[in-house]
């Protein structure tokens, strides 16, 4: 260790090895069975359960907890499964007190939800740990469908297409499959390589053969068109593959946060990345929580978040927030970015405070500078290059309530297509009904 | 802090709290510690004729019924009386009760059905200095085999040929422990006053399987692949103790025969509950296995804030308090009408009363837009079970006031008036075979 958390300028090697693994293991340890038996006690079985109705995928919650209760946490998998074949992912990165925990009950009665999200990992790890897959893909329907994009959207839609019998072939222009689960959430939340070992699971179910390298409209790939030429369906799951950029004075001196996470995420040791004494975010979601908290866990002195909105508006969750504070990352809100500067021994980052309410955000002329050594850059990402035909609503494809896109047997869902929220548990839900879409087309067909 | 000390047939205890006699009681050691505790009194662990003692099992004695959390709810135990020496037993319980002047200490007995035996116990005790005895005439498990316990309890001529010979050979107050393995708990009870018994004590456990091995496919407590029943009690068994505590106390022939009370207490309500069904003190064992002796010091605090609050000075101001309320079906008031009404403002929303009335009632609860749960008065027959469900206590019954319309059945509220007169009974008077005025 010839570097430490003081050394100036953007250097590898800032802590132990001790320290690393410490700060990169396992952020919400799994529950023990005891834990998990007290937890599940808590739940009321609720009629037309809130909390389901509040999960994207509608998880039968009450059902998977009674079934741990019972002592059949493989049973209580099978019913997450069966809804949400990423169940596994989605009990670690989910903003559950959002979604499920918020709509808890227990919220009303007494401040404190079931712990849905660390039983659902409860349940869903002993499944997995038995290495066994609990579905079998359909009898072969003698159709074929491509889908493309082996995120969460694309492994949902092309798992239950499996389990309907169709044959799948999935493109993915990386390496590996998992998407943003392998590229882009924060290590911690997933360590031991968690994301790769969902995908292999979940190909167990077999009738999904996988391309990777392979990108929609490369030369020596393959284009949209050819994909229908050779399937029946197509299904894009193709995610958001741009970043938004900095325009602004200075902006190219800035990374995008996602390049920084998937380093982060691909390296096979931690005291080789860069990371710089000095670190500023600018951004407000949790691509920029992830970004800020691993550059401080990477041994950075200090790590600041700087958002353009109030707090209450970050996109962010509260968790998320309280997740950056307690890591001791600094969040500045109400300032935008005017410029970056390079000056002797690193950058500044000069911003506006700003005003919100009434007529939307309103820059001000009090304006302040962050000394930098590294300035990672959230502020969203963008759709890449579209198929020719593919109409897009807004920034995302345009697609009816089942997936389908203005293209004739083409379908979509994930980031890619609107959502609302680009959580990987939406993607699952729009994945899979696509896939149930697809499924019916055909067949009727 | 209220008076709490107890008068129990002349066995005088600082409080009513008496542990029973169970595994519990069965040492000097354990029964110093329960002193020290601050229990008020103490039944020492059954013994049993001079000679070789019982043996026990080796393996695991109790089972268990447990509750959300692994609460215990229900513990069953297939332990026999006392398997120390006579002698043993006997010196201990000399020298507790010299060091402990002030407390409870009664002894359970369980000897051969014959004069001889219980004659030569007999003298035994009166040694010790022991406050009186208790014939532990209950333990359905391994000493009925063996023609005791509850094979002499459950046939009222040998309690009342047992108790009498007790009451022959000594001076000391005897306490008759009735077994709940009986169709009715009234003979036994007379039978034990026939006999001259000073009290009965109720109930012993119930003979029970707790549970079924899934993979040996044996009942539990499994000793060695294979199981037998044993005596249920704890907070389980609190609702059948309740009502033969109940019934003995109103009826007419055992009313006035001194009740200790036995069966789940495991707090201070639950104590106060069997005093005022008519139980002069109350015996505990499952909650001190559960949760140790210290548990008494809350059903002493418990009972006397309750005792000050309600502004009773006497333990014996409790005692039977329910027992007039406490009737037969037949005569409650059928006039009677009450609603559920669900407290917007406490309620969670968890639906629990929705499903419950919904799948397995009668369809009185509506379930609203944002989940407001609201009562359809039309179709409420008040039969509780929301109010028993709600896991946060905010559904009530209110009482419909005298001459308002009930909207489920369209008729006025009237005053009181049972079935032992109603028109559709063929045992009353005003039987019309179904045939109503209007017809």
């Amino acid at each position: 260790m010839t570097n430490s958390q003081f050394t100036p300028g953007v250097v590898p090697g800032r802590l132990s090895p001790e320290r690393y693994a410490a700060n990169f293991q396992d952020v919400a340890p799994p529950l023990s069975a005891h834990a998990a038996a007290v937890a599940a006690d808590r739940c009321y079985f609720c009629h037309d359960a809130p909390c389901a109705t509040a999960c994207p995928t509608t998880i039968d919650i009450p059902l998977f907890i009674r079934q741990i209760a019972t002592g059949t946490p493989e049973a209580a998998a099978k019913t997450i499964f069966s809804q949400n074949i990423l169940g596994g992912m989605c009990a670690r990165v989910c903003p559950t007190e959002n979604l499920c925990e918020g709509a808890c009950v227990r919220m009303e009665a007494e401040g404190k939800p079931v712990e849905i999200g660390l039983l659902q990992r409860f349940a869903t790890d002993t499944l997995l740990e038995k290495q066994g897959h609990p579905f079998t893909a359909g009898a072969p329907t003698g159709r074929s469908v491509a889908v493309v994009g082996g995120g969460p959207a694309g492994l949902a839609c092309a798992h239950r297409l499996a389990l309907k019998g169709h044959k799948v072939t999935l493109y993915e222009a990386k390496p590996k499959l998992g998407g943003l689960d392998e590229y882009g959430i924060a290590a911690y939340k997933a360590p031991e390589d968690f994301a790769a070992r969902e995908v292999a699971w979940l190909l167990q179910v077999g009738g999904i053969e996988v391309v990777t390298n392979w990108a929609l409209g490369r030369a020596g790939d393959g284009t949209l068109d050819d994909l229908l030429g050779q399937h029946d369906a197509v299904f894009l799951g193709i995610g958001l593959s741009g970043v938004n950029a900095l325009s602004l004075p200075g902006g190219e001196l800035a990374t995008p946060a996602t390049e920084f996470i998937a380093a982060l995420r691909q390296a096979d040791d931690l005291a080789t990345l860069p990371v710089g004494r000095k670190v500023v975010v600018i951004g407000g979601g949790m691509t920029a929580v992830d970004a800020a908290v691993q550059a401080k866990l990477l041994g950075a002195e200090t790590s600041t978040i700087v958002y353009r909105r109030a707090q209450a508006e970050m996109p962010a969750s509260v968790h998320e927030q309280e997740h950056a504070a307690t890591h001791g990352v600094r969040i500045i809100c109400n300032a935008a970015p005017v410029a970056i500067h390079a000056v002797a021994g690193g950058l500044e980052v000069e911003f506006a405070r700003t005003e919100t309410g009434g007529a939307g955000l309103r820059m001000l002329d009090d304006t302040f500078r962050l000394k930098a050594d590294q300035v990672l850059s959230a502020i969203g990402q963008t759709l890449g290059a579209l198929p020719e035909g593919v109409k897009t609503a807004g920034p995302k494809i345009g697609t009816d309530g089942a997936g389908r896109t203005s293209l004739a047997r083409v379908w979509a869902g994930g980031d890619c297509a609107p959502a609302g929220e680009d959580l990987t548990v939406t993607a699952v839900a729009q994945g899979r009904d696509a896939a149930e879409d697809i499924h019916s087309f055909l067949m009727g067909a | 802090m209220a008076d709490l000390r107890s008068n129990f047939i002349g066995i005088k205890s600082p409080n009513p709290f008496w542990l029973a006699s169970a595994p519990p009681t069965d040492k000097e050691y354990n029964v110093r510690r329960a002193y020290e505790a601050g229990w008020g009194g103490v039944v020492w662990k059954t013994l049993g004729a001079e000679g070789p003692p019982v043996v026990n099992v080796s393996g695991p004695r109790y089972g268990v019924i447990y509750g959300g959390d692994r609460r215990v709810m229900g513990i069953n135990n297939i332990e026999l009386i006392t398997d120390r020496p006579l002698e043993v037993n006997l010196r201990e319980i000399k020298s507790v009760k010299r060091d402990y002047p002030d407390r409870a200490l009664v002894v359970s007995l369980m000897v051969p059905c014959d004069e001889e035996s219980w004659k030569a116990i007999l003298a035994h005790v009166e040694d010790t200095g022991a406050d009186g005895v208790e014939l532990n005439f209950g333990c359905p498990h391994g000493m009925a085999e063996r023609g005791m316990g509850s094979a002499v309890g459950q046939v009222p001529e040998y309690i009342e040929m047992v108790t009498r010979w007790v009451k022959q050979y000594s001076r000391m107050p005897c306490i008759v422990k009735l077994t709940p393995n009986v169709t009715s708990i009234l003979p036994p009870a007379l039978a034990a006053r026939r006999g001259g018994a000073d009290a009965v004590s109720l109930i012993n456990t119930v003979k029970s399987v707790t549970s079924v091995n899934l993979d040996d496919f044996c009942p539990e407590p499994m000793i060695d692949g294979k199981g037998t029943h044993g005596g249920y009690c704890g907070p389980a068994v609190k609702p059948i103790a309740l009502n033969m505590v109940g019934e003995i106390a109103r009826y007419a022939e055992t009313r006035g025969l001194p009740i200790s009370g036995i069966g789940g207490v495991t707090t201070w309500r639950d104590a106060t509950e069997f005093l005022a069904m008519g139980a002069g003190n109350v015996q505990v064992c499952t909650a001190a296995m559960t949760y140790g002796f210290k548990v008494v010091q809350e059903m002493i605090s418990g009972l006397s804030d309750y005792m000050d609050r309600k502004g009773f000075t006497s333990v014996e101001e409790i005692v039977g308090r329910a027992v007039p309320n406490f009737s037969e079906w037949q005569h409650l008031n059928l006039n009677h009408v009450t609603k559920a009404v669900i407290d917007q403002e406490d309620c969670i929303k968890c639906g629990r009363c929705y499903a419950a009335c919904e799948d397995t009632s009668h369809q009185a609860i509506a379930m609203g837009e944002d989940r407001i749960f609201t009562v359809k008065d039309e179709e409420c027959v008040a039969c509780n079970l929301c109010v028993d469900v709600c896991p946060v206590d905010c559904i009530s019954m209110k009482t419909l006031p005298l001459g308002t319309v009930d909207p489920r059945t369209g008729r006025k509220v009237a005053p009181y008036a049972n079935w032992t007169t109603h028109p559709n009974n063929p045992g009353s008077s005003n039987y019309t075979c179904g045939i109503t005025a209007a017809e």
